[in-house]
């Protein structure tokens, strides 16, 4: 079959596209950096990054059928979240758990990606739970497609489901249980794995005892995949293909991304504990942005004044999510009692 | 109507929703060709196919999490854990997520799940095959903890369980499988979860229990009504969450005397909260103290016969609680 792949996925993608994701990405690194000021300024109690995480996540977004396959994310998913349809003011409202706040209405904690309206799907901050509930959502689809009640072919509906984690997740018990079902199930699913090096202090060596998560993808019968992870388009062309493949009928695929955090884990973490100075600015230089802005430019696509361009529409729109949502009013204290069951229907 | 068995009547239900909506599919371990290691999915398999009645690897992590998932696509899943023993794997998956969705999402995302499990004890199951753990879930709001113990209401709840857009834990009283008969109609007919029943009216005690013990229950009121002249009221809870506070304090306003009768172990178990409600609203009408009737603080039921009826509570032990209690 990839011998049969004579031009890679990139090779289809126009330059406006190829521009679209760069300022994804753009933003997504703005956004995040907002996030950091203000809760160096006291305004936010709480932010979880994807700095250095963009092109993983870009890469990904691009190669599914956004706002309508399912992506069932992580909390590192600003990137993802952001290109499938979501906006800088969704993130803000959360960010300060304000009246609007279309993930959860103020209840979760910053970064818990949420719309249903795009097929994002709410999750809980225990990590991996995620997974085989995405093998779940990945049964739905070959379920309606084999019973005929809808078009496998039809793209107004979900046809595959994405899930994201991190590498030392990979060692909960859930992410075992819902591979096998994806193997067992031949699900169309894809298992994105950002492998980070770290999971808050912990490396990947006391995780696992393989070099690659990936490897183990041969345990559950599917196809696994390591990828150069600051590398957009190199995420683009592994992700398309597991696309294509579960859209195909082909089963799920692990893809690992190899990346790095370039922040700490949170605002609650300090990284110096546990990794050198030297090693952060070395993964500096692979910055994902800068790689893909330096590609761009080579490539005659992006000019400095369409970078000026983009940062000034970048800075306004982080401007101006910030600014509503910080003035907007905070949930009312009886929505606490709100949402515990679903009314029946009739 | 038809007279059958309380896992007849389980089978009964499936079958008819399986037929009623093709939303609805069946998962856990050896549900498919061996029809359950109970048979409560007998002949499902046959009837509806492999991509209905689906045999689960052996992970009930996954079992639940899978329903999660098809169960946030819209499906209906109705997931069995073979013993309600082996669903602890799935606490995470049942608590923190299928409880927490809807909450969390704010009203987005439903879980439409259904989990049927059998519980109890009393069939030589030693520790792992007679667990009874409905309190661990009767305490998570955003569940519904369903426990019948007739077959009219195992299928009528079942049904009711399976339409909800929550997610359902469905307790199976597993002694009673074979052992409680009754007459079940066989139209498409619902019993809503929520309210409790009155199994058997009464002006000089209240009965509260579910399940087993509900069943158990009536069979000592009879009894105590023959032999003493007491004239029990038994209320068979039927939905554990939400609880059926109304029920609980109307009844034990007109007895003026509660009796809560449950196979798990005493302390901390279901009972202790029907006996907080009636203390806290119900205080001015006792005419007696609240009395639990349990088993035993100990980790689980033993496999030897002579301990596990020690442990088990029967009818005769209910009786005596009856009399007990009506004597004060
Ligand atoms: C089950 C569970 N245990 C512990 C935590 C606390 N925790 C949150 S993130 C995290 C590290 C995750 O690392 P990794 O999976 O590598 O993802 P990364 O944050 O590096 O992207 C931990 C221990 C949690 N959220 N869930
Ligand atoms: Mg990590």
């Amino acid at each position: 079959m990839s011998t049969e792949t004579l031009a890679l996925p990139r090779t289809q993608l126009s330059e406006e596209t190829l521009l679209e994701m760069y300022w994804m990405m753009l933003l997504s690194r703005r956004v995040d950096e907002r996030a950091w000021v203000l809760h160096r300024q006291g305004k936010i109690t709480f932010h979880v990054s994807a700095i250095g995480h963009e092109a993983a996540q870009i890469g990904a977004a691009f190669a599914i059928n956004r706002g309508v396959d399912y992506v069932n994310p992580y909390y590192r998913d600003l990137a993802l979240s952001l290109a499938i349809g979501t906006t800088a003011l969704d993130f803000m409202l959360g960010l300060f758990a304000k009246v609007g706040d279309p993930f959860s209405g103020g209840r979760q904690m910053p970064s818990h990606f949420n719309s249903h309206r795009l097929n994002i799907i709410s999750g809980s901050s225990v990590v991996a739970s995620q997974v085989p509930q995405t093998s779940g959502l990945a049964f739905a689809i070959k379920y309606r497609q084999t019973q005929g009640m809808v078009d496998p072919k039809d793209t107004s509906q979900p046809r595959l489901a994405l899930t994201c984690l991190g590498e030392g997740s990979t060692s909960q018990g859930d992410w075992h249980e819902g591979l096998n079902w994806a193997g067992v199930h031949h699900l169309p699913m894809i298992c994105l794995v950002q492998n980070n090096v770290y999971a808050i202090s912990v490396p990947i060596q006391s995780q696992m005892a393989v070099k690659n998560v990936a490897d183990r993808a041969s345990a559950y019968g599917i196809v696994g995949v390591t990828v150069d992870g600051n590398d957009v388009l190199a995420m683009y062309d592994v992700m398309k293909e597991a696309a294509e493949r579960a859209y195909n009928g082909g089963g799920a695929t692990l893809v690992e991304a190899k990346t790095y955090r370039m922040t700490p884990h949170s605002s609650d973490d300090d990284d110096r504990s546990y990794r050198t100075r030297e090693e952060v600015e070395e993964w500096k230089k692979k910055d994902p942005i800068s790689r893909f802005q330096s590609y761009l430019q080579a490539e005659g696509i992006l000019t400095q004044a369409l970078i000026d361009d983009y940062e000034a529409r970048a800075r306004d729109e982080v401007d101006a999510a910030h600014k509503t949502a910080e003035a907007a009013p905070s949930p009312a204290p009886e929505d606490t009692l709100g949402d515990v069951y679903a009314p029946l229907e009739d | 109507m038809a007279n059958m068995t309380l896992i007849e009547a389980l089978l009964m239900a499936m079958d008819e929703e399986l037929a009623r909506d093709e939303r609805v599919f069946i998962t856990g371990e050896d549900v498919g060709k061996r029809g359950g290691v109970f048979r409560a999915t007998q002949g499902l398999y046959e009837k509806y196919g492999a991509t209905r009645v689906i045999d689960s690897p052996l992970a009930e992590l996954s079992i639940v999490a899978i329903g999660i998932g098809a169960a946030m696509a819209e499906l209906r899943p109705i997931c069995e854990i073979q013993f309600a023993d082996y669903i602890h794997p799935a606490f995470n998956q049942i608590v923190n997520e299928a409880a927490k969705t809807y909450y969390r999402s704010d009203g987005q995302w439903r879980v439409p799940l259904t989990i049927r499990t059998p519980y109890g004890g009393g069939i030589g199951g030693g520790l792992y095959h007679s667990q009874s753990v409905e309190s661990f879930f009767a305490h998570v709001p955003g569940l519904k903890v369903v426990i019948p113990s007739t077959p009219h209401d195992a299928k009528g709840l079942l049904k009711s369980a399976v339409r909800d857009p929550n997610p359902v834990l469905f307790f199976e009283p597993k002694k009673g499988y074979r052992a409680i008969k009754g007459e079940v109609p066989e139209t498409d007919y619902t019993v809503p979860i929520g309210p409790a029943r009155i199994a058997r009216e009464g002006r000089d005690i209240s009965v509260f229990a579910y399940g087993m013990m509900a069943h158990y229950a009536v069979i000592a009121a009879e009894k105590v009504a023959r032999e003493d002249g007491i004239d029990a009221e038994v209320v068979d809870l039927r939905t554990l969450l939400p609880v059926d506070k109304q029920a609980i304090l109307d009844s034990v306003k007109k007895t003026g005397k509660a009796l809560v009768v449950y196979e798990d172990n005493l302390t901390m178990g279901y009972g202790a909260e029907v006996a907080a409600i009636i203390a806290d609203e119900a205080f001015e009408f006792l005419d007696g103290p609240v009395k639990r009737l349990a088993g035993p603080d100990v980790p689980a039921m033993p496999f030897s016969h002579s301990m596990q009826e020690f442990f088990m509570v029967n009818p005769d032990k209910i009786a005596a609680a009856i009399r007990d209690l009506t004597a004060y």
